[in-house]
């Protein structure tokens, strides 16, 4: 530290100021924890460039959008939780990227979910949850003052009081399935974000899933021009 | 014992022949001397003596065997009695001689020196061992044989009619008349008979390259056993020490919670027993003895180690898997057993705090506390044709035992990408058509009309893209586990696609798309 705060004598007050600033933004850097990571198409999305430690994000729906957002933590190495979701597909997520290895389930967590999800969070840093009954606003404090103790996140399913953005899946179409032809091969969907940066909401295409199992940005859907076969 | 050339050891074997009948009567209390046959492989491996006087005998086919004595009991193979029923023989030898090798169930060597320097006689020494087997086991079909190394001393004890001793240094004339198949290697057993050597002295007269030659450096070894001079020596089992741990309840308790309690000091001190041999548990088997005879017994795994607190939990978990709340018969003791230790060096909590995994595992091993064992799972993907098959959830700190691998073709698997939800029971479905008619799939995959509308819960969509019959068909060969299906993928008008079977019973949907 010594060598790190070493000024000349003779430097100038406004100089020694400019440099002491500087010390202090870096230290300050250092102990703000890092956002986790979110695939490119998610972030351009939510204007971030990760999921934010503490915070918790509320979706409209489990399923591939909730995928999507674990898989990038999951990619950093993070562990990821996912708490009261039976039909949680385990596949679906291992394509989507997240890493089973470092993935917990507990499916059935009734009543105690709200007791489950805050034993996991002291360890798990990434964890959704779709709560089993009301969640009451001073649960929900709880929770968050834990999640920001830990520095951890959470994706509801569901409502959630003074979530820090809310995701909803719009208008969303189905492309490579006929009538009694082909196969499902993609889905182009319109996700609306409402945030604390962006409290107005804005909107995103996404394809989601795309034919591999993952997710891209796309182009609004233009009505009357439908891909078949 | 002076000779110049380095003289084998002297070995003492104990056979115990048949002894995968003889524990099969020890574990279940049947009759030994009754014809009984163990088959593995659709081959006789071993036979009670009865099976024997019957025209049975090893190597047999079954069917070939039961025609020859048709009252023939007919066992599987169970590794794991056949070793836990041969631990009491090990222990009563081990207690007048330390340093038991045990070849397999129902095979034993020791060094002989000990004992005979003792006693003052080889064959004394191997009456005394089998003496002590008898009184401690009751186990009375042992046969001992004493010679220079390992092999040989097998052989003698194959040959004894009770004890068979080699003098030493005449083990190659011991082995000479044997036959071939004793040396146990099935290249040199089928070969050589075809080359007019029918004995393992035959073989022994070989030269060294002549063998090397044909055969490689396991003929070298094998040749090396044929001619008396065994390479090698006892290797002494590690004597465990005395850690597992039993508790009598008396009078024997009835309720989950009374037993879960009760064990706590036991627990402990079984733990405690483990770190004063510095050695931490990594998987530990669990038994109980109900008031009617009542026996269950089940081996836990951990990925971590367990502590006290961890071990009752399984005691608790077991018990109620076992019988619900209240139990089938009180239960009168508890028994832990060490199955797998570990050097408790590898587990001591690193110096700044444990490891993010261990502490993963903590909070894993609470939960599991609120909510059983099965409350917390971890998923792999295996094999299979259905979604909600190939997902293997196995609960934390369980071995995931992955039996079908997914790395095979599994023709009729849903192409990507996957459904994100995966129902893990089928929900019903309806499938209209448009005058409100139910969808049928006729016998040669066709539809008798286009489905119009999609009502899952209870509440119809109108359907706009949809594909398929694509059939699926497992096991068609097996009545009870055959599974025929048709599957579809159905789109509704809300965005939201499904994945549907249709079978015998009617529409399901296995997954949705959302």
């Amino acid at each position: 530290m010594k060598a790190a705060l070493a000024i000349p004598e003779d430097a100038a007050p406004a100089d020694v100021v400019a440099r002491l600033q500087a010390h202090v933004d870096t230290a300050q850097a250092r102990l703000r924890p890092q956002p986790f990571g979110l695939l490119p198409a998610l972030a351009q999305l939510l204007g971030e460039p990760g999921l934010k430690p503490g915070a918790a994000y509320s979706l409209d729906t489990e399923g591939a959008l909730l995928q999507a957002l674990l898989a990038g933590p999951s990619r950093e190495g993070h562990w990821c939780g996912v708490v009261g979701m039976p039909a949680f597909a385990v596949e679906a997520a291992a394509l989507a990227g997240v890493h089973l290895d470092r993935l917990v389930l507990v499916p059935e967590p009734g009543e105690q979910w709200l007791a489950v999800t805050a034993a996991l969070a002291e360890v798990v840093p990434v964890l959704a949850v779709r709560p089993s009954g009301r969640v009451r606003d001073s649960d929900a404090a709880r929770l968050g003052s834990r999640l920001r103790d830990r520095g951890g996140v959470l994706l509801v399913v569901g409502p959630w009081p003074r979530a820090e953005a809310r995701l909803a899946l719009g208008e969303r179409q189905w492309h490579g399935l006929g009538v009694g032809s082909g196969h499902l091969v993609s889905r182009e969907v319109q996700v609306q974000v409402a945030s604390r940066r962006y409290p107005a909401g804005r909107r995103g295409w996404l394809r989601l899933p795309d034919p591999d199992g993952l997710v891209v940005a796309s182009e609004p859907l233009r009505p009357g021009l439908q891909v078949v076969g | 014992m002076a000779t110049a050339e380095a003289a084998a050891e002297r070995c003492l074997a104990l056979w115990f022949p048949a002894w995968s009948v003889t524990a099969w009567a020890l574990a279940t209390g049947g009759d030994a001397e009754d014809p009984v046959a163990v088959v593995a492989a659709n081959r006789v491996t071993a036979c009670s003596a009865a099976a024997v006087a019957e025209g049975v005998q090893v190597g047999q086919r079954r069917r070939e065997a039961q025609s020859r004595c048709p009252q023939l009991v007919v066992l599987g193979v169970d590794e794991a009695i056949d070793t836990r029923e041969f631990d009491p023989i090990v222990a009563a030898v081990e207690r007048l001689s330390p340093g038991v090798q045990v070849v397999r169930p129902g095979l034993c060597v020791v060094r002989a020196r000990g004992l005979a320097r003792y006693l003052g006689d080889e064959a004394l020494a191997a009456e005394t061992l089998l003496e002590a087997v008898i009184t401690e086991t009751g186990v009375d079909s042992g046969r001992a044989g004493v010679a220079d190394g390992v092999f040989a001393a097998v052989q003698a004890a194959r040959e004894a009619d009770g004890v068979r001793v080699v003098p030493a240094g005449s083990a190659a004339d011991f082995l000479a008349p044997l036959p071939i198949t004793r040396l146990g290697d099935p290249v040199i057993a089928d070969l050589l008979p075809r080359l007019g050597v029918h004995t393992i002295g035959g073989f022994a007269e070989l030269t060294p390259e002549q063998v090397r030659d044909r055969f490689g450096a396991t003929g070298v070894r094998l040749h090396l056993l044929a001619s008396g001079a065994d390479p090698r020596s006892v290797q002494a089992r590690e004597p465990s020490p005395e850690l597992a741990m039993r508790i009598d309840f008396e009078p024997p308790l009835t309720l989950v919670d009374q037993v879960a309690f009760a064990s706590r000091a036991t627990v402990a001190a079984f733990i405690d027993g483990l770190a004063g041999a510095g050695l931490a548990c990594t998987e530990v088997r669990v038994e109980f003895t109900g008031d009617d005879d009542e026996f269950f017994a089940r081996t836990w795994l951990t990925p971590g180690v367990f502590d006290s607190v961890a071990i009752t939990d399984r005691i608790r978990w077991q018990l109620q898997a076992a019988a619900g709340v209240q139990l089938h018969s009180p239960i009168t003791s508890v028994r832990l057993e060490p199955v797998a230790v570990d050097a408790a060096v590898h587990h001591v909590p690193g110096l700044f705090g444990l490891g993010p995994d261990e502490r993963v595992h903590h909070a894993m091993s609470r939960v599991q506390a609120m909510l059983g064992h099965e409350g917390v799972l971890t998923g792999q993907v295996g094999g299979g044709r259905w979604l909600a098959e190939r997902q293997v959830l196995v609960p934390w700190g369980d071995r995931p035992v992955v039996s079908q691998p997914a790395d095979r073709p599994w023709p009729g698997q849903v192409p990507a990408p996957l459904p994100a939800t995966v129902f893990p029971e089928p929900l019903p479905v309806r499938l209209l058509a448009a005058g409100g008619g139910g969808v049928e799939v006729s016998e040669r995959g066709q539809l008798n009309t286009e489905p119009h509308l999609i009502s899952v819960a209870g509440r119809p969509q109108r359907v706009v893209a949809w594909a398929g019959p694509w059939p699926v068909s497992e096991r068609a060969w097996d009545a009870r586990r055959q599974r025929q299906a048709n599957r579809f993928q159905v789109a509704d008008e809300t965005g939201v696609a499904w994945l549907l079977w249709q079978d015998a019973r009617g529409w399901w949907a296995e997954a949705r798309y959302d």
